[in-house]
């Protein structure tokens, strides 16, 4: 099927992950593996129904990128500088250590001393993709042991650089032209001084260009002008990258943490996400495809070996790092599982080393099936590191790292007049507010006031969701759109049933359609500022002031209490108006009794001395010891 | 039958005090004893006077716990008081709905117990500062009980706290275990 049209490639890539991935994942092994034997089955090796699997693996890298772009974005520069102990030390440790080991061990086995330190350092790479999904899958991609396997990725992604650069200088015979992007025919320090312009104008468009831009792009609202926009910045900046020989998924994770302060940061997030799942799930697949079955067949016993002591030693060494470094037990096992496997750099790397003479094209092939196999074995480690570790390494709740994520205990769609007022009562209260506002014009007059708000229309779920919906506690709805608000609500219900929903209705109607969807606190927008003004209006007619507050009070009570009352004949125009009719006429007489008469029977008789003064009166001189009171005149 | 108690619970800061929460985790614990918590059902003061009046008539025997403030129950107990305790409910010829019924006042103080005293720093007991509370009690002719006290509830150890939610318990299970009142409906 080499000349199979890409319509029908796309099918069967589809197709195949559709089969195995829902399968997988009821299995509890998370969609990796999935998508792994998916690409085994309509690999070369098995059913051979795809193309050139290499040229899908750089369309599939694609994703990595995506997801780097990602990570990016919610790792604040702040964050990232907080974890600068962590990326150096750790990372470099980590490299370090692993790599001399593995190259012990390939020397023990034989090989060359060049190429078994080329071999051992390119293995000591682990993957994003497959570590970074694992953990994401598992909840752990913000915890303690997510944060360590991280900071050792990202230092690993900056380290292939060098090693790129390096590569050649281990060959034995004469270097090929290494592939050090087009800049290759420059002198060293152009080509530096090229790599470091691309970063600073990664940086600078990041920081000037960007929200004029997105400011544009949200005054069209048009939702997939967005989209677009964040696909054109991370291929935008991984052809940058490449040009110069940098990492493209290194880049995109730049151009991510420069945006991460944006306030379309999760507007970009939602738009941009559904790329990553499938492009990722595409790498995983040809990960799963480049897995050479004859050659596992010849040497069965080999190649086990290889990938057990492969995931053993890696393991090993980060789960002592991670103790090293003061991760509890069971989080430097996760951590080391987390980084157990080979990376999807070996496999270029590994190639680039045979061309150079490095290594021998046997050994090679032999160590890129050696990697492909370990990825697909990191969840199978995951399900028995939890056995291993047991009930100690699920989703710590620690309280550290709830400070250190930044996750929201509210989160406030609309920022306008009502939700401001909102969002400061919960601030200065020490609670930490998420905000979601449609009106690009409104989020510019919060900037310059030095509020963060981010961009965004709060009926979409995923948009929901990337401003910490999953982990917010309550969700104020202050939009002033009835029908915005009802959706809202309607799809926060669903989809986050924790959250308990505070909801701004506009008129007695509208609160009784937000009731309806079980919201949990209805606010009418004037009510509040009503009263007030009545009790105002009351001071100023000569009640005293606290004459006055009480009276305001009990109108809100009874008013409240008619309200949920006729929540029942909601929907039935005739009965709601026929009822509506006959109680208020009720509500306000009892209202013009308590406030006006405060001695009629029922009424708020605080206060009130009629009926003591009365039985004193008759019962003159009195045996009863009355209690001093001041009568309210 | 057992009584049902009701346990009048007023505390504007109960998220700083341990002594009153202590205190409430044992009274909760206790059986028959529905706990009524003032300052998280009327924030804004404005007492339902009606409302309160059906529920101290719906029990047998009544506990006022509350921290003392200036020698007296806190704001809003004071304001219960005065609205809720009214002439032809809880007192006065018709005003019966309290009779006989038990009143336990359960006061926790911040100064230490020997202060309490003539002559000590706070120049009177306890029992002698509570006298308006139970002058109250008796004019409901209700069935006053000798106050439950916590002295220098701030400084207790945890020690301190389990022993004296232990005797709070054990005060309230008795208030659930004596006989009940005949209930008196208001007149």
């Amino acid at each position: 099927m080499d000349h199979a049209s890409p319509l029908l490639q796309t099918f069967v890539y589809l197709a195949a992950a559709l089969l195995t991935v829902p399968l997988a994942k009821r299995l509890g092994l998370g969609s990796v593996p999935g998508y792994v034997i998916a690409g085994a089955l309509i690999g070369p090796s098995a059913l051979g129904l795809l193309g050139e699997p290499e040229e899908v693996m750089h369309v599939a890298e694609f994703g990595v990128v995506i997801m780097l772009f990602l990570i990016g974005l919610e790792m604040r520069p702040e964050l990232l500088w907080r974890m600068r102990a962590s990326i150096l030390g750790l990372g470099g440790a980590q490299l370090a250590l692993t790599g001399a080991a593995l190259a012990g061990i390939g020397l023990v086995a034989g090989l060359d001393w060049r190429a078994a330190l080329a071999c051992g350092v390119i293995l000591a790479i682990s993957s994003t993709a497959i570590a970074m999904q694992s953990l994401r899958e598992r909840g752990l991609a913000a915890s303690e042991p997510g944060r360590a396997a991280f900071a050792v990725l990202l230092f690993q992604d900056v380290a292939v650089i060098p090693l790129l650069a390096l590569l050649p200088l281990l060959a034995v015979a004469a270097p090929a032209q290494a592939e050090h992007g087009a800049l290759g025919h420059l002198p060293a320090w152009a080509q530096a001084l090229a790599t470091v312009g691309a970063v600073a104008l990664v940086v600078a468009a990041g920081r000037l260009l960007t929200r004029p831009l997105f400011r544009m792009i949200a005054e069209t609202d048009l939702r997939e002008m967005f989209t677009a926009a964040a696909l054109a910045i991370v291929v935008g900046v991984a052809v940058l990258m490449q040009t110069v020989g940098l990492s493209p998924a290194l880049g995109a994770f730049v151009a991510g943490v420069v945006l991460a302060d944006s306030e379309f940061r999760h507007e970009l997030e939602s738009d941009i996400e559904p790329f990553r799942g499938l492009l990722l799930g595409l790498f995983f697949i040809t990960v799963g495809a480049s897995v050479d079955f004859a050659l596992l067949a010849r040497e069965p016993v080999l190649v086990a070996g290889a990938v057990a002591g492969l995931l053993a030693v890696k393991t090993a060494i980060m789960v002592g790092l991670g103790r090293a470094f003061g991760l509890k037990p069971p989080d430097a096992i996760l951590a080391g599982l987390a980084v157990s496997q080979g990376g999807e750099f070996a496999f270029v790397l590994l190639g680039m080393a045979a061309g150079l003479g490095v290594t021998d094209r046997a050994s090679a092939d032999l160590l890129i099936a050696v990697v492909a196999l370990s990825m697909a074995a990191t969840p199978l480690m995951f399900l028995l590191g939890r056995r291993f570790a047991g009930a100690a390494a699920a989703p710590p709740e620690s309280r550290e790292e709830e400070i250190e994520t930044d996750r929201p205990h509210a989160l406030i769609a609309g920022f306008g007049r009502f939700g401001q007022i909102v969002g400061r009562l919960l601030t200065v209260s020490g609670f930490r507010t998420s905000v979601l506002e449609h009106s690009a014009a409104q989020i510019d007059l919060l900037r310059s006031f030095g509020n963060r708000v981010n961009y965004g229309d709060a009926s979409r779920v995923e948009l929901m969701r990337a401003a910490g919906a999953g982990e917010a506690q309550i969700l104020v709805i202050a939009v002033d759109d009835q029908a915005k608000a009802i959706e809202i609500a309607e799809r926060a219900r669903e989809h986050f049933p924790h959250l308990r929903i505070l909801a701004r209705a506009y008129d007695r109607r509208h609160a009784f359609e937000l009731l309806r969807l079980d919201v949990d606190v209805i606010e009418r927008e004037t009510f509040e500022g009503g009263v007030r003004m009545g009790v105002e209006a009351l001071k100023q007619l000569g009640f005293r002031a606290h004459q006055a507050e009480r009276a305001g009070r009990l109108f809100r009570r009874h008013d409240l209490r008619l309200f949920r009352e006729m929540a029942e004949f909601f929907g039935d125009d005739a009965t709601f108006r026929a009822e509506t009719r006959i109680r208020s006429a009720l509500v306000n007489e009892v209202m013009r009794r308590d406030i006006a008469v405060p001695s009629a029977p029922g009424a708020d008789t605080a206060w009130d001395t009629e009926s003591l003064d009365a039985e004193t009166r008759a019962s003159a001189p009195a045996p009863t010891a009355a209690p001093a009171r001041a009568p309210e005149a | 039958m057992a009584a049902s108690v009701l346990l009048v619970l007023a505390h504007p800061a109960l998220h700083r005090s341990r002594a009153n929460k202590a205190l409430l985790a044992a009274a909760a614990a206790a059986p028959g004893v529905t706990v009524h918590d003032l300052y998280e059902a009327y924030p804004d003061y404005m007492i339902d006077a009606g409302a309160e009046q059906d529920l101290l008539s719906r029990y047998d025997a009544y506990v006022f716990q509350h921290p003392l403030y200036w020698y007296s129950p806190p704001a809003l107990l004071k304001e219960w008081f005065d609205v809720v305790l009214t002439h032809g409910f809880a007192y006065g010829d018709h005003g019966r709905a309290l009779e006989g019924k038990p009143w336990l006042t359960a006061v926790t103080a911040g100064g230490q117990d020997d202060s309490y005293r003539g002559g000590g720093h706070n120049r009177f007991t306890l029992q002698e500062l509570l006298r308006p509370v139970e002058a109250t009690a008796h004019l409901c002719r209700c069935a006053w009980q000798e106050p439950f006290t916590v002295t220098g509830a701030r400084l207790l150890s945890e020690g301190g706290l389990a022993e004296a939610g232990g005797r709070y318990r054990a005060l309230l299970e008795a208030l659930h275990r004596a006989p009940a009142h005949a209930p008196n409906l208001p007149a």
